[in-house]
């Protein structure tokens, strides 16, 4: 069972009380997309084996959204930050470097 | 190849056993092949089978980071139906399930397809016409299910309640030649008749990166050295989003765990298939007497082989009130597979933006009925480098231009 910490609730919850949102960050240009970048933007997804950066929602709780770094490997979870947060912040990257040798910094 | 028969297994008997070889061979990689495939799964395994025997390519090797069957082919609960709702599901799929009414005679190997009859239960009303929908497509395309009345269900499944409280059942669509098979063996079968028509099967070696020149792909960097090819495949399910980095493009796909679990062995209790997809869950009995029990994904993406504990019990709740009488039974063994899910739940059968490399995958939490099929379309388009009327409808581009081929509100869940 995941633990994560809401950050709008200020505690953590079991993963039973959240839904995933999936990949977080994902920009979408512009209107004037043409049917290439919308598909970058609707489907096309890193769907990463390793640290993940995502967006989880606390469904049976505030239901309020929030990001949420998690390996996809083990689980393990490094951290919640702000949905507003446009980008991870730069002190949870450093917590993951320090507990991940294998984690090459944060890939737009 | 030794042939399997009844004459091998008395000759064999009489000289102590002695004369049985390896089912298949362990290569090393050459230098340079034909064609590639990537993942000694079912899939792949189909892939080079059918490129063999309908192309006569024989100069192919098959590449496996783990072992053979390893992955989801040998983590699925074997059901094969093909009571889908669109036409190229139905193509495909139905073409998979007729192959393997014929896939023992034809691998020399008894793969124990046993077609006892899919039944999936309507429990919503919103099911229940979904249903409905799906047998007339059905119909019209030749496919042979029909939509039967909660006392049938009865009927064909005893032990069943069809009376809720939560969710009583409100018919079934009930699909006869629908079953199961050995899944272990369509993996073995497959490796065997690929090795002994001269295709290489390398284990233990894992694909490190992705060589191309002028957008066309060359070879591949591998844990035992470069390998060199003018065409390569990947059919590696929940790892394609990683492969597809390697190559440099990204995939419509997220790799999610799916569950499955059996129960102690008991006597025969259950003689099909039922799909309770409105609670999510699936039960059949296997040749041992393990009920095999199957749920929904998990709702996050994962790699790790396991899933979450929670699913397990949402699954076995679900299944407990639709059959009461398996309340008191113990859980044996519990394991994941890594499903790669598409948005649209339906496969991709494609050419990439690399030429010379193709892919297959996407097959989601149903990949196992598709096996034959799969991999008679993915030689089809390796061979004419284009995909044939199998294939076509499951290309990449069907997410850009919109033409997606949706089996999310036919299925609603794993399937």
């Amino acid at each position: 069972m995941l633990h994560i910490y809401c950050p709008i609730c200020e505690r953590y919850c079991d993963e039973t009380e959240l839904v995933c949102g999936g990949e977080a960050h994902i920009i979408r240009k512009d209107v004037t997309n043409n049917d290439q970048e919308f598909y970058d933007y609707l489907y096309a997804r890193k769907n990463f084996k390793g640290v993940t950066f995502e967006r989880w929602r606390h469904l049976f709780g505030c239901g309020k959204w929030f990001h949420v770094s998690r390996c996809t490997i083990n689980n393990q979870v490094f951290g919640s930050y702000s949905i507003r947060d446009s980008r991870p912040p730069k002190s949870l990257l450093t917590k993951i470097k320090r507990l991940r040798v294998d984690f090459k910094g944060w890939i737009k | 190849m030794k042939k399997y028969s009844v004459f091998s297994i008395a000759k064999e008997a009489f000289n102590g056993d002695q004369g049985w070889e390896k089912a298949w061979k362990k290569n090393e990689p050459k230098a340079e092949y034909d064609v590639l495939i990537v993942g000694a799964g079912g899939h792949g395994l189909a892939t080079a089978y059918y490129l063999a025997k309908n192309y006569n390519i024989t100069n192919v090797a098959i590449l496996e980071k783990g072992w053979l069957g390893g992955g989801n082919t040998g983590r699925n609960t074997t059901i094969i139906r093909s009571n889908y709702l669109q036409e190229s599901s139905i193509g495909i799929y139905e073409k998979a399930r007729s192959l393997y009414e014929s896939m023992s005679q034809d691998l020399n190997f008894n793969i124990m397809f046993s077609p006892r009859g899919v039944l999936m239960l309507c429990q919503t009303e919103h099911e229940l016409r979904a249903m409905k929908r799906t047998e007339q497509a059905n119909r019209l395309y030749k496919v042979d299910t029909k939509m039967v009345t909660p006392d049938e269900v009865k009927e064909i499944v005893p032990i069943i309640n069809i009376n809720g409280p939560r969710f009583p059942v409100l018919g079934g669509l009930w699909q006869p030649r629908g079953g199961t098979a050995r899944h272990d063996a369509v993996a073995w079968g497959l490796a065997r008749k690929c090795s002994s028509l001269g295709i290489d099967i390398i284990e233990q070696c894992e694909v490190t990166g992705v060589k191309s020149s002028q957008g066309k792909i060359s070879g591949l960097d591998t844990s035992r050295g470069p390998i060199k090819a003018k065409k390569v495949c990947f059919v590696v399910a929940g790892h394609s989003s990683v492969l597809a980095n390697l190559a440099g493009f990204r995939l419509p796909i997220e790799s999610v765990p799916l569950q499955a679990l059996v129960s102690e062995p008991i006597k025969p209790m259950i003689d099909c298939v039922v799909m309770a997809n409105t609670v999510h869950g699936y039960l059949s009995q296997s040749d041992k007497g393990e009920l095999v029990i199957g749920g929904g994904t998990d709702g996050y993406n994962c790699y790790s082989q396991r899933g979450s504990f929670s699913h397990v019990e949402e699954t076995v709740r679900a299944l407990v009130e639709t059959f009461p009488v398996i309340s008191r039974l113990k859980q044996l063994r519990q394991w994941g597979g890594i499903a790669d899910v598409t948005g649209d739940r339906s496969p991709i059968i494609s050419k990439t933006p690399i030429g010379g490399l193709y892919i297959n995958c996407g097959w989601g939490t149903g990949g196992f009925k598709a096996i034959p099929g799969s991999g008679w379309a993915t030689a089809e388009m390796i061979k004419e480098d284009n995909p044939g009327s199998l294939a076509a409808p499951f290309s990449l581009d069907r997410f850009v231009e919109g033409r997606l081929i949706d089996e999310s509100v036919a299925a609603a869940v794993a399937h």
